[in-house]
């Protein structure tokens, strides 16, 4: 199976909290089985509670958004969890699931440095994931999309993580080391589910005639709300500008290369369907984000304050 | 196969074959050593085994369900990520225990098929409903707590794929159940609705997880012919006992109580003993008429039903690609002949 490369890049980033220079308790949870030196929420938690970063408010609201990306991606995909069509698929599907996760709790643990509350700590990532309304969400909207059958799972899959791997690719070597770090731990992750999605699309393109038809459907419907992933306003431009960020609509053009290579391997079209308008960084959403977040903050909602 | 080689060979070959194998086997099993897949082994060996190890399997995939049940509501962004990792863990399990079915010479399709069409047992244990955060808790400490019980000794089982795929299920249950503990224990010190969510929890599951180790031992038909072949080490009644001990102490620490005002442990038998437990309602669970048995079989058929087109596109797609493979082979060997 070929999936198009990229140039190789060095992914290492520049910002170095990995390694846990904060020390303290990050290294002595009895939870902790994955040795080494891979970021984990609670070190940059750390790293926020004793003042060692602290983002701007610009580099704060652009986490947010990347944040809320991973997470209500992650929401979607955790559903598939002992649905999937093969057991492998459950284990696959729950792995990118968690991955998202991951990369959501460490985009929204910053962002809440940058967001303090009225005593001044930090805004926690429960408290954004779980007690922020609707309009206040800054996810695109093709992360909303339902699930709908593999096919469009895939299709969003697909879609997300060529998306993904360009943005994160390019933010390791942004000026912000903690936005660095980040990206430069989710990289790695998203190489792997680009290969995951690409090599069910060129399956289901090339397996039987049914799912051939389920693939181009499920492109079609994910498809409007491509063109919303790489759209620039005032706060990427500002944060392009200073080094910290990357102009979404500089992706495009890698994007556009590398998944029209996956396409035509795979006999398919792009997909000639009319741009949603979007709008989902500024709260404006589709229907389906209200549903997800009411499943999704239900039970923290119904006890404010504890701790779990 | 190899039941249909020895149908081809003369009938007293197969049976010195199979003298000589029943003495091969005994040895091993006298040795407490280990049989393979490719050892001569006693039709009923095998059988038992591979009802075991089935169960097993299926009990792992269907577990995946009432965990799953809470993934979308999981309280906070952590407790979600371990919660994922765990139902992912128990597929990974399904798997293993799937291919250590399979060396025993079925198919994992149609072990599938027999859990869908209800001919297969899984754990009655999953067959209870998840009802609240707690649950996730309860279901870790006393449920995959007995399951450890129950299954450190068949690391030691005679059967060598079952036995090293139980290795590495251990490592993972053992952490399952600290994680269940932890959820309990945040509960217990939190609000008083957090803390009474966790002790309905433990009153709910504490006998389902209790009959997990099965019948009483004089109510076991076949735990006495596992124990002679080195498949199960201890009794049902010895691992519960050994559970109660364990689970009186940890109690404790989790500040909930036991809902059994008879657990006590016995100076002359030197064994924890516990308040009756309701075998009618075990029996119905098995017949099929629990509380969730329709649910959890439902879910798997469709989730089976509807991936049947992908499974079937993954088939044709191999199966075009090897073609392709194959066509340009044989275009090269060609160009070499020429």
């Amino acid at each position: 199976m070929s999936t198009p490369e990229t140039s190789t890049h060095e992914s290492t980033g520049h910002g170095d909290i990995s390694t846990g220079m904060a020390g303290g308790d990050s290294n002595a949870s009895a939870t902790r089985i994955t040795p080494g030196n891979a970021l984990r929420p609670e070190d940059i938690a750390l790293e926020v509670k004793t003042g060692l970063v602290k983002p701007s408010g610009d580099v704060a609201e652009y986490a947010l958004r990347l944040g809320d990306d991973a997470l209500i991606l992650e929401q979607r995909l955790g559903h598939w969890i002992s649905r999937a069509p093969e057991l492998e698929e459950d284990i696959a599907l729950g792995n990118i699931a968690l991955d998202q996760l991951g990369h959501a709790r460490s985009f929204l643990t910053y962002a809440g440095a940058g967001m303090p509350k009225e005593d001044g700590t930090a805004t926690s990532e429960d408290e954004l994931a779980y007690f922020r309304r609707e309009h206040e969400f800054r996810s695109v909207q093709l992360f909303e999309q339902p699930n709908g059958d593999f096919a469009a799972t895939i299709a969003r899959q697909f879609v997300v993580s060529y998306y993904q791997y360009e943005l994160y690719r390019r933010l390791t070597e942004s000026t912000d080391s903690t936005l660095a770090a980040i990206a430069a731990k989710a990289v790695k992750e998203v190489d792997y589910h680009r290969d995951h999605s690409s090599q069910w699309v060129l399956r289901l393109a090339g397996g039987t005639e049914e799912s051939r038809k389920r693939m181009i459907h499920g492109l079609r419907l994910m498809w409007p709300y491509v063109n919303e992933l790489f759209q620039d306003d005032d706060l990427t431009q500002r944060l392009a500008e200073a080094g910290a960020a990357v102009a979404p609509s500089s992706l495009r053009g890698d994007f556009d290369r590398l998944v029209t290579a996956v396409l035509s391997e795979a006999e398919l079209e792009v997909p000639d369907v009319p741009a949603a308008p979007g709008g989902g960084r500024y709260g404006k959403h589709s229907e389906h984000l209200g549903y997800i977040l009411a499943e999704m903050q239900v039970l923290a909602r119904e006890h404010p304050g504890a701790s779990w | 196969m190899a039941a249909q080689n020895l149908q081809s060979v003369p009938a007293e070959l197969t049976q010195e074959a199979d003298a000589a194998g029943q003495a091969h086997f005994d040895r091993i099993i006298a040795e407490d050593s280990r049989i393979e897949p490719r050892d001569w082994m006693p039709a009923a060996y095998r059988k038992t085994l591979l009802r075991q190890v089935s169960q097993h399997a299926h009990s792992e995939i269907i577990g995946m369900q009432p965990e799953a049940n809470w993934i979308s509501r999981a309280p906070s962004l952590k407790r979600k990520a371990i919660l994922m990792a765990k139902v992912q863990d128990e597929a990974g399990h399904g798997l293993y225990l799937y291919s250590a079915a399979e060396t025993l010479g079925q198919s994992r399709d149609k072990m599938m098929d027999d859990l869908i069409a209800g001919k297969a047992r899984y754990s009655s244990i999953f067959n209870y409903p998840a009802l609240t955060w707690a649950d996730m808790g309860a279901i870790g400490w006393l449920v995959d707590g007995a399951a450890i019980c129950n299954q450190v000794p068949l690391c030691r089982a005679s059967y060598g794929p079952y036995g090293r795929a139980m290795v590495r299920i251990c490592k993972e249950e053992s952490f399952h159940q600290r994680q269940g503990f932890e959820i309990l224990l945040e509960l217990s010190n939190g609000t008083p609705a957090q803390k009474q969510m966790a002790q309905d929890a433990v009153n709910r599951w504490y006998a389902p997880a209790l009959m997990m180790f099965g019948p009483p031992d004089d109510d076991s038909p076949n735990s006495k012919q596992s124990m002679a072949w080195n498949i199960k080490r201890f009794s049902n009644d010895e691992l519960r006992s050994r559970f109660v001990g364990m689970m009186v102490e940890q109690v404790r620490v989790l500040g909930l109580t036991l809902p059994d005002d008879q657990v006590r442990f016995n100076e002359d038998t030197k064994k924890w003993e516990h308040g009756p437990l309701d075998w009618h309602e075990f029996q119905e669970i098995l017949a099929g008429r629990g509380p969730c048995n329709a649910q959890r079989l439902e879910r798997r058929r469709a989730a089976h039903d509807d991936g049947a087109w992908v499974r079937e596109a993954a088939a044709a797609y191999a199966d075009k690609q090897r073609a392709k493979q194959q066509a340009k082979e044989s275009m090269k060997t060609k160009e070499h002949a020429a």
